[in-house]
């Protein structure tokens, strides 16, 4: 029970493809087009994400911080 | 005012989102940077206008993206001048993606006017919702829906993308990389 598909399934789907590159009309954006924006958009992004949080970001909020206690507030 | 740790943990956490989104605002990543920090005392500065419970990180998009706009915008032709310079702030591109296409798609996203640039970073690769997207641009949810759907549309356009198949022929292998993260 490791194969149900239909035997004439895979071939109906070669043709579907064969056909819609065929034609290639500039219609409205397909979900495929869509979701490969997305994962570039999100490789393009994550590279800055993935430097995680620069030391002067911290070293500022340590200065802030201890001006703040100092003022004894 | 000592910061709250929590505080001071919900701001650090958001500071790598911050950059990256600053950084598609600006084109540059020392300039970006500024703009993160300017936008950090900005939020410690007026910490008491934010609710807690509320997304702190939206909060801080918020100030961000206003502070770009009033002071950055005035630098007009600068900020425009902006094509290249986000390759340079990375040190490698992601493997997965070829190196043309990557190019590419960085040049297409440079020339979407910066209404729709932003939307569509805010919802495509920020993660907010778009409701979150609309407060933090000030505008309607149905205006950042039209934005992103105008900078997904022009993207494909200026890529010449009709089809996934359009990306290049190892395109299956990378979608089949790519389902099974």
């Amino acid at each position: 029970m490791n194969e149900r598909k239909p035997v004439g399934q895979e071939n109906a789907m070669e043709a579907a493809a064969t056909r819609k590159k065929a034609t290639n009309k500039p219609a409205k954006l397909g979900r495929d087009v869509q979701a490969r924006l997305g994962q570039q958009l999100r490789a393009m992004y994550d590279e800055v994400v993935n430097q995680g949080v620069p030391d002067r970001f911290n070293d500022l909020l340590d200065r802030l911080d201890n001006n703040g206690s100092k003022d004894g507030h | 005012m000592a910061m709250d740790e929590s505080v001071r943990k919900a701001i650090l956490g958001a500071v790598p989102s911050l950059r990256a989104f600053a950084i598609s605002l600006c084109g540059n990543v020392d300039r970006a940077d500024d703009l993160v920090q300017e936008t950090l005392l900005r939020a410690l500065a007026n910490i008491d206008s934010f609710q807690p419970g509320t997304n702190m990180s939206a909060w801080l998009f918020t100030i961000l993206r206003n502070h770009f706009r009033s002071e950055y915008r005035k630098r007009r032709r600068e900020v425009e001048d902006s094509d290249g310079h986000y390759a340079e702030t990375l040190k490698s591109q992601p493997e997965q993606y070829g190196q043309v296409e990557y190019r590419e798609f960085r040049e297409a996203l440079s020339q979407l006017p910066q209404d729709q640039r932003e939307a569509l970073i805010l919802v495509g690769a920020s993660g907010f919702s778009y409701e979150e997207a609309a407060n933090i641009c000030g505008c309607a949810v149905g205006t950042i829906k039209s934005r992103v759907n105008r900078a997904r549309t022009r993207l494909a356009e200026l890529m010449h993308v009709n089809s996934a198949e359009d990306f290049g022929p190892d395109e299956t292998v990378r979608a089949v990389l790519a389902s099974g993260e």
